[in-house]
């Protein structure tokens, strides 16, 4: 077993951050992204699980109160930084090797379309260790997987503490499959603008 | 690790370059990450270790081949998915169509043939079956083959006529197919007016004198130089004014076809060709 807390490595520069959430993420989302650092220049990728018929809600709804650009993921569309992507709904999110955005509306994988899983590990191939990947409340198990490719890749990865979770099986899962830190949900702000270098 | 993801990366595109010369499917201009993924769950399946020792099997072993084809394709979708496309489609390009006296659809990636017999019952209750032509096409025989027996597992039947009752349908759903124990087969007649064949965008040519293209969700997982060429292919195979239909996530934005086709509707992705200046 490594020690967790090595695994931070504050000089290193970190390129994104993936989320992951489920059941009872519009909440934790909202305590979350306003919340960080108008300086934050990475890119956020998010999935939320939400139902195939939805619109772009979300992402409508955060770039109001988000000090940065929050917008529906585009295929092909390159990464940038200072921006949250939100997968749509009913198709998979993923990263391509030269940090462009794909979409596919391949097979659900652990019930769901968008899965976690499936930007996670599209992330890891991407961004190696530079990623950050974080697991919020969620009433699945999807995600697990994706946490550990990322720390294959010495990525960090945090779970949002199962007790503030609204539902705890998500961020549980992640932490029985390894993650670097857990955080409640009011300290991944502050952590997340600390580790991205911002003073 | 990262030096290991070279290597991974190396190794899957001699796969596909093997793939390629040995049985004539290019998959090496698809979206890495998709492709990348489909590969890595055969790999964890089977016994291989290494992509090395897939293309060694891929090679000699004509089965596995096809197991990987049905890997590489991807047959999800559903009847009348996405409803208000089909919606938008019934209320504002069929009532233009009906000014032809005979119109040719492609449906390009036809897959198990859902949205083909989603499209041929729209055209049967806009009165424009007899006068019309659809040909159904995908670079997978096998799929086609579902496609063309058109039979399809009973449960899924509740969400597809949710989806057709809320594109517009004018009947009673359970009208279109019979239903067994576990599986519905779609009315025989329904596949009056549809030639069912095989066509690979990636190599294949252009087809026909088309008024309507469908493509949905295919191009998502082409790259940007695929797509382009395919987008061609889409331009050239349709008469002037003939419309084009892209699944919701696709758009024409930044491709080389942007300024050829006019937007006829943002969210539903209908384009249509515009007449040469």
């Amino acid at each position: 077993m490594k020690n967790k807390v090595s695994r931070l490595n504050r000089k290193k520069k970190y390129k994104a951050i993936v989320m992951g959430v489920s059941a009872g993420g519009l909440a934790a989302l909202t305590a979350i992204l306003p919340n960080l650092s108008c300086q934050m220049c990475l890119p956020i990728l998010i999935v939320q699980h939400l139902s195939p018929g939805s619109d772009d809600f979300l992402a409508k709804h955060f770039d109001k109160l988000c000090p940065f650009r929050v917008k529906e993921a585009e295929e092909k569309e390159l990464i940038v930084g200072s921006t949250i992507y939100f997968a749509p709904a009913n198709y998979h999110l993923m990263v391509e090797q030269d940090r462009t955005i794909a979409l596919s509306i391949a097979e659900r994988v652990q019930f769901s379309r968008p899965s976690i899983d499936v930007l996670f590990e599209t992330a890891a191939d991407a961004y190696a260790d530079r990623l950050i990947g974080i697991i919020l409340t969620g009433a699945n198990s999807d995600g697990a997987r994706g946490v550990m490719r990322i720390r294959e890749f010495n990525g960090f990865v945090i779970a949002q503490s199962p007790k503030t979770a609204e539902a705890n099986v998500m961020p549980l899962a992640a932490i029985k499959a390894g993650v670097d830190k857990v955080l409640a949900l009011e300290k991944i702000p502050p952590f997340i603008n600390q580790i991205t270098g911002i003073p | 690790m990262s030096h290991n993801i070279q290597n991974e990366n190396l190794e899957i595109r001699l796969l596909l370059e093997a793939i390629h010369q040995k049985y004539g499917y290019n998959f090496k201009d698809y979206a890495n990450a998709h492709t990348k993924r489909r590969l890595r769950h055969r790999l964890a399946l089977s016994n291989m270790e290494s992509y090395t020792q897939m293309i060694h099997r891929v090679i000699y072993d004509e089965d596995f081949f096809n197991t990987l084809l049905m890997d590489l394709s991807i047959n999800v979708t559903e009847m009348f998915r996405d409803p208000w496309f089909y919606k938008k489609v019934r209320e504002d390009i069929m009532p233009f169509l009906k000014t032809y006296s005979f119109i040719k659809v492609w449906h390009a990636g036809c897959s198990a043939g859902q949205e083909v017999y989603s499209i041929s019952i729209l055209l049967e209750e806009e009165g424009m079956k007899h006068r019309s032509q659809i040909y159904a096409t995908d670079f997978n025989e096998f799929i086609i083959e579902k496609a063309r027996n058109g039979i399809y597992p009973i449960d899924v039947m509740k969400s597809y006529t949710v989806n057709y009752q809320q594109s517009g349908g004018k009947k009673d759903f359970s009208d279109y197919y019979t239903a067994d124990y576990d599986n519905v087969i779609f009315r025989q007649s329904l596949k009056e007016k549809v030639l069912f064949s095989s066509h690979n965008l990636v190599t294949d040519g252009v087809f026909g004198e088309m008024n309507l293209i469908f493509c949905r969700n295919v191009l998502i997982y082409f790259n940007r130089q695929l797509q382009n060429r395919v987008l061609k292919l889409f331009y050239d195979s349709l008469c002037p004014g003939g419309y084009l239909c892209l699944g919701s996530k696709e758009s024409l934005k930044f491709t080389d076809m942007a300024d050829k086709f006019e937007s006829i509707a943002g969210r539903e992705k209908i384009y249509r060709k515009k007449r040469e200046p």
